[in-house]
């Protein structure tokens, strides 16, 4: 059997003595659909950030495709590269057009020419439905437009695991369908992802299996049917209910 | 498909809205009037104060001097265009030293604390220092060693020492453009595997320099009127030219040459200064009164 695409063990991160995370254990098979809920605070951010090296993990290991990317030895810079993450506030380059903004990591990691990577921009473009805003800068795009740009940022480069951080939580109401679709659109194509979200909705719609994180750790995870359904956990219970109401 | 009606009626304006475009006109009216008279008593202050004074004769014949202004122009002109090739140089070394400075000092990782340090001190070593004191040390002291075996014209050691003072401003200047850009975008570059130097080249560079532009140009007018200090190592630009036609003419007007000159090489950018900075304003806020 091949490696996993992403398997965490005993991960633990805490800041200022606040325990973030306290030993996560965690599985990503090739093509899963990976939905982390939990109240805010519960570390799904953090957990996220550990895993593409933008937080140093205390404790515990991350591989990355049976690669230990916890080593200090190996180079951050080309792990973040195979891992694609989508931020909550988009934060695009407002200084580039939206087409520079999606072949930057083509050009300027992968080095590819500037003509192949605009080729390869502009169709990805197309695919998230944004060809026409390729000149025009992230300010002039609606939010929903912002966040379909930013997740084509993301898998320009063809990412191994795509991790998408409460990606419509900065979002009005009538435009996170836009983006959710998207990302129905990549899942169906086969992606890796794993979520933080508070969409319970399309958590149960399109993730293969849904963890429920609670003060740093897994409590209980299984498919939407047996989480949202029948959630054994008395806190994971209570935690659904308030998005029940 | 229906297009936009070709006329579209002028809609009517309520009798509120009337109201109140009337009396802001009455307001414009009278902030005009206003104006008009605090310009009035200003100039018959100044006319009373400055040229009713009993030696107005007498400056105006060693300061404001007709032919004087007209004979020295050419070589005061001349000196002139030493300073701007001066502030042609100076102005490009100042970016590039300034931005390197600001690079080195953002360096994160204790190997390079050394840079760092040697950077911070550059900066408080020549932020300190009063630019005429490194104007002779830099013209008269660098020379003394004799360590360049032909003689390097005063202008050079001007160049030098201008890029040395205002690098440290200007590097200051970059650095607070650079920590002003929001880590968030940093964090995305770096997510995307871009290493540390691109980053800061392609992301963090670019969005703090158009932070910092009117700052940087507010520097650049300083340094405008500062290449005028490079006469005192000798060099005959448009101060010296001056101060040689004074001489000559037992009479200050070429002084009076000489700043206007710098005024109307100032004017320009002060205006292309204030263009940008409220261009990025109504950027910022769109469509907003106050």
């Amino acid at each position: 059997m091949s490696d996993p695409v992403l398997r965490l063990d005993g991960v633990r991160k805490s800041f200022d003595g606040h325990d973030v995370l306290r030993g996560i254990d965690l599985v990503v098979e090739q093509g899963e659909v990976v939905a982390l809920i939990g109240a805010s605070g519960s570390g799904k951010s953090t957990l996220l950030r550990t895993i593409n090296l933008l937080e140093r993990v205390d404790d515990g290991q991350i591989w990355l495709s049976g690669l230990d990317i916890t080593d200090p030895r190996v180079n951050a810079d080309l792990i973040r590269a195979r891992i694609g993450v989508v931020f909550q506030q988009y934060n695009l380059f407002p200084h580039m057009t939206v087409l520079e903004n999606v072949t930057i990591a083509m050009r300027h990691v992968q080095g590819r020419t500037r003509r192949d990577a605009d080729a390869a921009g502009l169709e990805l473009l197309d695919r998230v439905g944004l060809g026409v805003k390729a000149g025009d800068h992230p300010d002039r795009l609606s939010g929903g437009q912002q966040q379909r740009a930013a997740i084509a940022r993301a898998i320009a480069t063809s990412p191994e695991v795509l991790l998408l951080d409460e990606i419509t939580s900065a979002l009005d109401p009538e435009l996170v369908t836009e983006v959710l679709d998207l990302v129905r659109t990549l899942a169906a194509d086969g992606s890796t992802i794993v979520m933080a979200t508070h969409e319970m909705a399309f958590a149960r719609d399109v993730a293969h299996r849904v963890v429920f994180l609670d003060a740093g750790l897994i409590l209980e995870q299984g498919s939407p049917a047996e989480v949202f359904r029948f959630p054994r956990e008395r806190r994971t219970q209570e935690f659904l209910a308030r998005f029940r109401a | 498909m229906t297009g936009p009606p070709l006329l579209r009626p002028v809609p009517e304006v309520s009798p509120v809205e009337l109201q109140r475009r009337a009396y802001r006109k009455r307001q414009g009216a009278k902030s005009v009037v206003i104006s008009l008279i605090s310009t009035l008593v200003l100039a018959a202050i100044v006319w009373v104060v400055v040229l009713n004074t009993p030696g107005w004769a007498r400056v105006q014949e060693s300061f404001f001097n007709g032919e004087v202004f007209v004979a020295a122009l050419p070589r005061v002109w001349d000196g002139f265009l030493l300073n701007l090739r001066v502030l042609a140089m100076a102005s490009v070394a100042v970016v590039l030293v300034a931005l390197l400075l600001a690079t080195i000092r953002t360096l994160q990782g204790p190997i390079w604390l050394p840079l760092r340090a040697l950077a911070a001190g550059y900066t408080d070593l020549f932020r300190g220092i009063p630019l005429i004191i490194v104007l002779y040390l830099v013209g008269f002291g660098i020379p003394g060693l004799q360590l360049i075996p032909f003689r390097v014209p005063a202008e050079i050691w001007g160049t030098i020492a201008l890029t040395l003072t205002y690098s440290a401003y200007v590097s200051e200047v970059f650095r607070a453009g650079i920590e002003a850009v929001h880590p968030a975008q940093r964090q995305a570059a770096r997510s995307l595997g871009l290493s540390h130097a691109k980053t800061m080249r392609l992301v963090v560079v670019p969005q703090a320099v158009r932070k910092v532009t009117p700052a940087l140009m507010n520097d650049f007018v300083a340094l405008q009127k500062d290449v005028g200090l490079i006469s005192i190592l000798g060099a005959v630009d448009a101060v010296r030219a001056a101060q040689i036609e004074t001489a000559a003419f037992f009479n200050f007007t070429p002084y009076v040459v000489a700043g206007l000159l710098f005024v109307l090489l100032a004017i320009p950018t002060i205006r292309l200064t204030d263009w940008y900075t409220a261009r990025v304003r109504a950027r910022e806020q769109v469509g907003g009164i106050v």
